[in-house]
C-alpha cells in the first residue's frame, strides 16, 4: 500500500508507532503528484524543496516527543489563503508574483502544529466560481472523469485530496466552494460557522460570508483539521470567542444516531434536481433512520429567494474588496497616463471576466439610486432566511440535504451564461447567509459521478453535523471508492 | 425592470475604475440585464419593518489595548510594491 493513500487519521498512527515518518510521506505524495498531476492540475504551484524541509522538521520535533494529529501531515493549501513567504495569487494575474510577507491565522496554526505544506491549490479567480475554470492559471479536471469539472471554487483542494495528492486541504467557502467540490470529487467538505475559523489573511471575497475550512478523504479528518484550525483570533474582529471541543471525540458520542432530530428542508428537492442525486439521498436518509434518527419534513418558506440575495449581496462585498487592487503595493501595475488611468488600466489587464462581471454588479447594486432597491432589499431578505434557519433549529438538530441539485458537468459546458453557473449554489449559499455549519459526505453516485449529503447544523453545531456524517459512513463505503485516474 | 443601456454600463465601469473593451461592454450590457431581471424577484417580499443583515452574527465594536504591537517594517511592507521611490510606494501625481 502506498503511503499517499493514507488518511490523515491512518497516517498519524503510523508516525506515532515509528512505522514511518513524515519525510516518506511527504515523499510518496511528491512521487503521487508526479504521477498524476499533468491529469488533474490540481496545485497553480507546487513547493517540493520546502515541503521535504517542513517535513525533515516535523520528524525532528517527533523525536523530541512531540506529537499532535496533524504534526508531519503533507497538505495543501488553497491559493486565497495566505502563506508567508510562498507566492499566494488567488487564481489572478492582477497577484502574479506577489509573496505575502505573513501567514494567513489558519497557515499559522498549521504551521505551528507541524503540518506539512505541498503547495497551493487552484482557484477560480479571487475564488468566484463554481468550476475553477476562472482560475488564470491552469485548468482542473474532475479525477473521477477527466473531462469534467472539479467544482469550485475550491476546485483544486478537492481534486488534490480525491487524487491522492495530500492528505487533506484548506479551502475557503464564501457560497458553497468547499462543499460543491467535495459533492463533485467525492470527499468530504465542512464550512464552519461564520466567526468559528478566523478570516485574517483569507483573501477576501465576501467578508459577511467567506469562511475557510476542511477539505479531507473522510469524515475524521475533517474533524481533526477543522480543530487544527479553529478558535477565536483577536486580528479577525468577526472571529468568535468561544471555546473549541475535541471534534475527533465529540463527534464519535452517542449510540448511533439515537436522539437526533432530523429535519429534511422539502423546498431543497428542488426542481430540475437529477434523479440520481434524488434516489441517493433519500437511500441517505434512509441510513440515517437507520442508525436511529428520526428524520423529519422541515420547511424553510424564502429558499426560492436565496441566489437572488446571495448575488446582490456577494457582488456588492467583492466589488468593495477588490477595489485595493491598484497596482500601487502589491500586485499588477499597468501604467497609465495618469494615477486614474494607471488603476483602470492596472485592474482591467489583471482581472478575468467574471471577476469584472462581479465588480460590476456589485458596484451597480451599491451605487446612488439602486442601494435601496437592491443591496438593502436583499440584507432585508437575508434576514428573512435567517430567521428560516432559526425557526427549523428550534424543531431539530440538523438537517439534510443534497450539497448540489446535479453532478459534475463537462468542462465549457456552463462557460457562456453566468446565470446557470449561479444556479448551481442553490442549495449552499443558504448556509453562508444564515451563518451556520454544514458538511457535505460522500453519499453515492449518479450515472458514475459522485454525490454529496450535506448535513446542516446551527451556528456552532460543528460536533452535530459531524457526528452525523461520521455514524453515517460507519455504515457506508462510499467514502473509500477511489477514482481510476488515467 | 427595463435593459441596462450601454451607457449605464459605461458608468458602472468608471465607477469601478475598469476600462472596457467595446466588446466586453456589449456582453456585460446583455450577462448584468439577466441577472438583475432574475433578482427583481426580491422586489415582490414584503419587507416593511425588516431589519437588514449585514453580517450573520451580532457584531460589536471589537477593541484591543492601544499598546504597540510587532508590524512589517519598511522593506517588508515594501517588498511587494510594483514600484518604489525613497522607502515609499510611488504613484503618479494625484494634484494637478
Amino acid at each position: 500500500m502506498e503511503l499517499y493513500t493514507l488518511t490523515i487519521h491512518q497516517a498519524q498512527e503510523k508516525l506515532r508507532y515509528g512505522e514511518t515518518t513524515s519525510v516518506e510521506l511527504t515523499e510518496s505524495v511528491l512521487e503521487r503528484i508526479a504521477q498524476v498531476e499533468d491529469k488533474v492540475g490540481a496545485y497553480i504551484s507546487v513547493q517540493e524543496d520546502l515541503a521535504l524541509q517542513m517535513a525533515r522538521f516535523a520528524d525532528e520535533r517527533r523525536a523530541t516527543g512531540e506529537d499532535n494529529p496533524l504534526l508531519g501531515i503533507p497538505l495543501g493549501i488553497k491559493d486565497a489563503i495566505i502563506t508567508g513567504g510562498v507566492p499566494t495569487t488567488a487564481g489572478s494575474r492582477i497577484l502574479e508574483g506577489y509573496i505575502p510577507p505573513f501567514d494567513a491565522a489558519t497557515v499559522a496554526r498549521l504551521r505551528q502544529a507541524g503540518a506539512v505544506f505541498i503547495g497551493k491549490t487552484n482557484t477560480d479567480e479571487f475564488t468566484m466560481g463554481g468550476s475553477t475554470e476562472y482560475s488564470a492559471y491552469c485548468l482542473t479536471r474532475n479525477p473521477w472523469d477527466l473531462t469534467r469539472v472539479p467544482g469550485g471554487s475550491s476546485g483544486g483542494s478537492a481534486a488534490a485530496v480525491a487524487a491522492d495528492e495530500a492528505l487533506g486541504a484548506l479551502g475557503t467557502d464564501t457560497g458553497g466552494s468547499i462543499r460543491q467540490p467535495a459533492s463533485f470529487c467525492s470527499v468530504v467538505g465542512l464550512k464552519p460557522t461564520y466567526g468559528r475559523v478566523s478570516r485574517y489573511g483569507a483573501i477576501a471575497h465576501g467578508s459577511s460570508l467567506d469562511q475557510i475550512g476542511p477539505l479531507a478523504k473522510d469524515v475524521e479528518d475533517a474533524a481533526i483539521l477543522l480543530g487544527g484550525i479553529a478558535g477565536h483570533d483577536p486580528l479577525d474582529a468577526t472571529s468568535l470567542n468561544a471555546p473549541v471541543p475535541d471534534y475527533v471525540v465529540e463527534m464519535k458520542r452517542g449510540d448511533g444516531l439515537k436522539g437526533l432530530k432530523v429535519g429534511v428542508p422539502t423546498e431543497y428537492f428542488v426542481e430540475g434536481m437529477e434523479p440520481g442525486v434524488k434516489t441517493a439521498i433519500r437511500a441517505a436518509i434512509d441510513k440515517l433512520a437507520d442508525l436511529g434518527a428520526e428524520v423529519v419534513d422541515v420547511s424553510l418558506p424564502h429558499t426560492q429567494y436565496g441566489i437572488a440575495v446571495y448575488y446582490m449581496i456577494v457582488t456588492a462585498e467583492a466589488s468593495a474588496n477588490l477595489s485595493r487592487y491598484d497596482g500601487v503595493r502589491y500586485g499588477l501595475r499597468q501604467d497609465g497616463v495618469d494615477m486614474w488611468d494607471t488603476f483602470r488600466q492596472t485592474r482591467e489587464t489583471g482581472f478575468g471576466p467574471e471577476v469584472k462581471r462581479r465588480i460590476m454588479l456589485g458596484t451597480y447594486a451599491l451605487s446612488a439610486g439602486y442601494y435601496d432597491a437592491y443591496y438593502l432589499k436583499a440584507q432585508q431578505v437575508r434576514t428573512l432566511l435567517r430567521r428560516d434557519f432559526e425557526q427549523a433549529f428550534e424543531q431539530v438538530d440538523v438537517m439534510v440535504a443534497p450539497t448540489v441539485p446535479g453532478v459534475a458537468f463537462e468542462i465549457g459546458e456552463k462557460g457562456d451564461d453566468p446565470l446557470q453557473m449561479y444556479l448551481i449554489d442553490v442549495l449552499t449559499v443558504m448556509l453562508n447567509l444564515a451563518g451556520v455549519c454544514g458538511i457535505s459526505v460522500p453519499c453515492g453516485f449518479s450515472e458514475g459521478m459522485p454525490v454529496g449529503l450535506q448535513i446542516i447544523g446551527p451556528a456552532l453545531g460543528e460536533s452535530g453535523i459531524l457526528r452525523a456524517a461520521y455514524q453515517y459512513e460507519q455504515v457506508t463505503a462510499w467514502h473509500k471508492q477511489k477514482p481510476g485516474i488515467g | 425592470m427595463a435593459k441596462l443601456s450601454l451607457e449605464e454600463v459605461e458608468t458602472i465601469a468608471e465607477l469601478a475604475k475598469l476600462t472596457l473593451t467595446d466588446a466586453e461592454k456589449a456582453m456585460f450590457q446583455e450577462q448584468l440585464s439577466d441577472i438583475l431581471e432574475y433578482a427583481e424577484m426580491l422586489q415582490k417580499i414584503d419587507t416593511t419593518g425588516i431589519p437588514p443583515t449585514a453580517s450573520a452574527i451580532p457584531l460589536k465594536n471589537v477593541m484591543r489595548p492601544d499598546v504597540n504591537t510587532l508590524s512589517l517594517d519598511n522593506e517588508e511592507a515594501l517588498f511587494n510594491a510594483p514600484q518604489t521611490d525613497e522607502g515609499s510606494f510611488k504613484v503618479q501625481a494625484v494634484l494637478e
